[in-house]
């Protein structure tokens, strides 16, 4: 495939996937990301080196990841919201038997069942770790068909690179939208960092346990530190993000994913007002890029969080400010998707209320 | 002199945390025998359990990977189906794979997973203290069925073995014990045959090893053995479930 195709999110990232080198895939089946294994069905199914296993559960196709991993293949499940719940579990164990794994959320509507809409309710869940212990998920957050192509190679490279985690956070609009799309060429495997960790027989060499039980609290507290220099490199090494009409912002609405698409929009529209507002997307949420943001106060007077939720994210806007702007909050949680009307009315009542 | 009687290759040389008259002990040693004599040592990997035996990859001097409660045949699927050509054993009791990971190990069974899987059935949740199994028997005491084990209240001790047989994915399930020499014997040749059904390509296959537990059953090892050989194998008698292998 060479030049654009037009293809849908959830196809697009299973695209992406597999010329990322994966070549292992277990889910269950969850709106809306359903076409997304249906789309590695179909493509493993020609692949000889390829395994795709629809599970009998959320719970078990994680733990297919742990095992898919281990033996040191690029393994992926996805899901939504309340399936990502039940794979919590298994994503902690990811994280303290340091396997590299990439799991995606098109998230939904929630809390409990929820709707199939598109929401952003999961973001505390993909940047808090979301399971039992201390650890964190790198989350990466496509707005574009284009970056869910680049973000599913850039994870599965940092999932095998700091043997972690990582989750690629969408929504379910972003899943079904189609647009245009350039994929990298694939992958080739050989090419990859040989995995030396990896349980796959132990012929020529001593045998190796990958666990995530340390029953000596000492051992325990070792593990945590090694994960959190760890995650100290991470921090300082990905984060990342849009910076959108904010060289000269007076104002300054922040959005991820679909919400950022909607608060461009709505910046365009504002701006044509004459008021100088711009957008500041991440695109990682964690690590979120709290330097660039902060960076932004010695201009920007006021901050407004955008999302589609009841305000989470405004909680990592807010730690990064430090408290030297005012950040405000409008959300549209339970799976109603604002137009870039509606928030343009917000963002530019903001900035004149402030203004007057 | 000749030697007749040594440490398998595939059993680290490390003393055992098991309890005086615990199955396990025995259990480890022939599955490292069975390994040693297929000659696939350097090609298996073991999946141990939480539970007694969570410390198992501290004995078995093969790749092991920890899996998460109840989980080790969906984390020996996705292994397996990546190493075709290794052998995946998992190595659970009974609370593991026949009450937390039941969804797992019926579903893994079903589809004919080419693994092995060691069920060690003690009737009781060992390394907690002694709380109820799925395999706890009717009338049994246990810390959370004070004056035994009463249906109404608790249920019945599950079959999950009988239930595999079922699945049309496997190859090979039997019952046996470790609780009398004769056993001990049988035990063995049960655990090649399920490594044997793994190497031939033929299905999911498993053993159920009855297995004493004197501390939890606070009994003496050798009235642990007996309540095995006389009252448990009442209700899970020993025999061949499924071979089709």
């Amino acid at each position: 495939m060479s030049g654009k195709t037009l293809m849908r999110g959830t196809h697009v990232l299973g695209e992406a996937a597999i010329r990322a080198g994966c070549r292992a895939y277990f889910g269950y089946p969850i709106t809306p990301q359903n076409e997304l294994p249906e789309y590695m069905a179909s493509k493993f199914a020609k692949m000889d080196d390829a395994v795709f296993v629809q599970a009998e559960s959320e719970i078990a196709s994680i733990n297919m990841v742990i095992g898919a991993a281990a033996a040191g293949a690029r393994a992926m499940t996805s899901s939504s919201s309340p399936g990502i719940s039940l794979k919590q579990e298994g994503i902690s164990y990811l994280a303290a038997m340091e396997l590299p794994a990439v799991i995606v959320n098109m998230m939904r509507g929630g809390p409990g069942l929820g709707n199939i809409a598109p929401a952003q309710g999961d973001y505390f869940q993909a940047t808090r770790g979301g399971g039992h212990g201390d650890y964190r998920v790198i989350t990466l957050a496509p707005a574009y068909g284009q970056e869910i192509a680049d973000m599913a190679r850039q994870a599965f490279d940092l999932a095998d690179h700091y043997k972690t985690p990582v989750m690629i956070l969408g929504d379910g609009m972003m899943g079904q939208m189609m647009e245009p799309v350039e994929f990298p060429d694939p992958v080739d495997l050989a090419t990859l960092p040989r995995k030396e960790w990896i349980v796959n027989g132990s012929k020529g060499r001593a045998s190796r346990t990958i666990l995530s039980l340390w029953l000596d609290p000492p051992k325990e507290e070792e593990l945590n530190w090694r994960l959190a220099r760890k995650y100290e490199m991470i921090s300082e090494d990905i984060p990342d993000q849009e910076m959108y009409l904010t060289d000269d912002a007076e104002f300054v609405i922040v959005a991820y994913g679909t919400a950022a698409r909607i608060a461009k929009g709505a910046v365009h529209r504002v701006r044509e007002s004459g008021m100088k507002v711009g957008l500041y997307r991440p695109k990682t949420l964690w690590p979120y890029p709290s330097k660039a943001l902060k960076g932004l106060c010695e201009h920007v007077r006021e901050f407004l969080v955008f999302e589609m939720s009841m305000g989470q994210m405004v909680e990592d806007v807010r730690l990064a400010i430090e408290g030297q702007r005012k950040v405000s909050f409008y959300g549209r949680p339970g799976g109603v998707v604002s137009t870039p009307e509606e928030v343009a009315a917000i963002l530019s009542s903001a900035y004149n209320s402030k203004t007057n | 002199m000749k030697k007749i009687f040594s440490r398998p290759e595939s059993l680290k040389d490390n003393p055992f945390h098991y309890c005086p008259g615990c199955g396990h002990s025995i259990i480890h040693r022939l599955v490292s025998e069975v390994i040693d004599e297929l000659g696939i040592k350097d090609r298996t990997i073991g999946v141990p359990p939480a539970g007694c035996a969570v410390l198992a990859y501290n004995y078995f001097d093969v790749d092991m990977c920890e899996a998460p409660h109840g989980r080790a045949a969906a984390v020996a699927t996705g292994m397996k189906r990546i190493l075709k050509d290794r052998v995946v054993f998992t190595y659970q009791g009974d609370g593991d794979i026949a009450a937390i990971g039941t969804a797992e190990t019926i579903h893994a069974a079903n589809r004919g997973e080419r693994i092995t899987a060691i069920f060690v059935n003690n009737a009781v949740y060992g390394m907690t203290g002694g709380q109820m199994a799925p395999t706890t028997l009717v009338g049994q005491e246990s810390t959370t069925t004070p004056g035994g084990r009463l249906p109404v209240r608790d249920g019945y001790p599950l079959d999950l073995s009988a239930m595999l047989g079922l699945a049309a994915g496997s190859a090979y399930i039997e019952r046996t014990t470790v609780s009398n020499p004769k056993g001990i014997m049988r035990t063995k040749k049960a655990i090649k045959k399920a490594f044997e059904t793994q190497l031939e390509d033929k299905g999911f296959a498993l053993v159920e090893i009855l297995s004493p537990c004197p501390t939890n059953w606070k009994m003496s090892p050798k009235d642990a053995a007996r309540w095995v050989d006389e009252t448990m194998t009442k209700i899970f008698p020993l025999k061949v479930i499924k071979d089709v292998a």
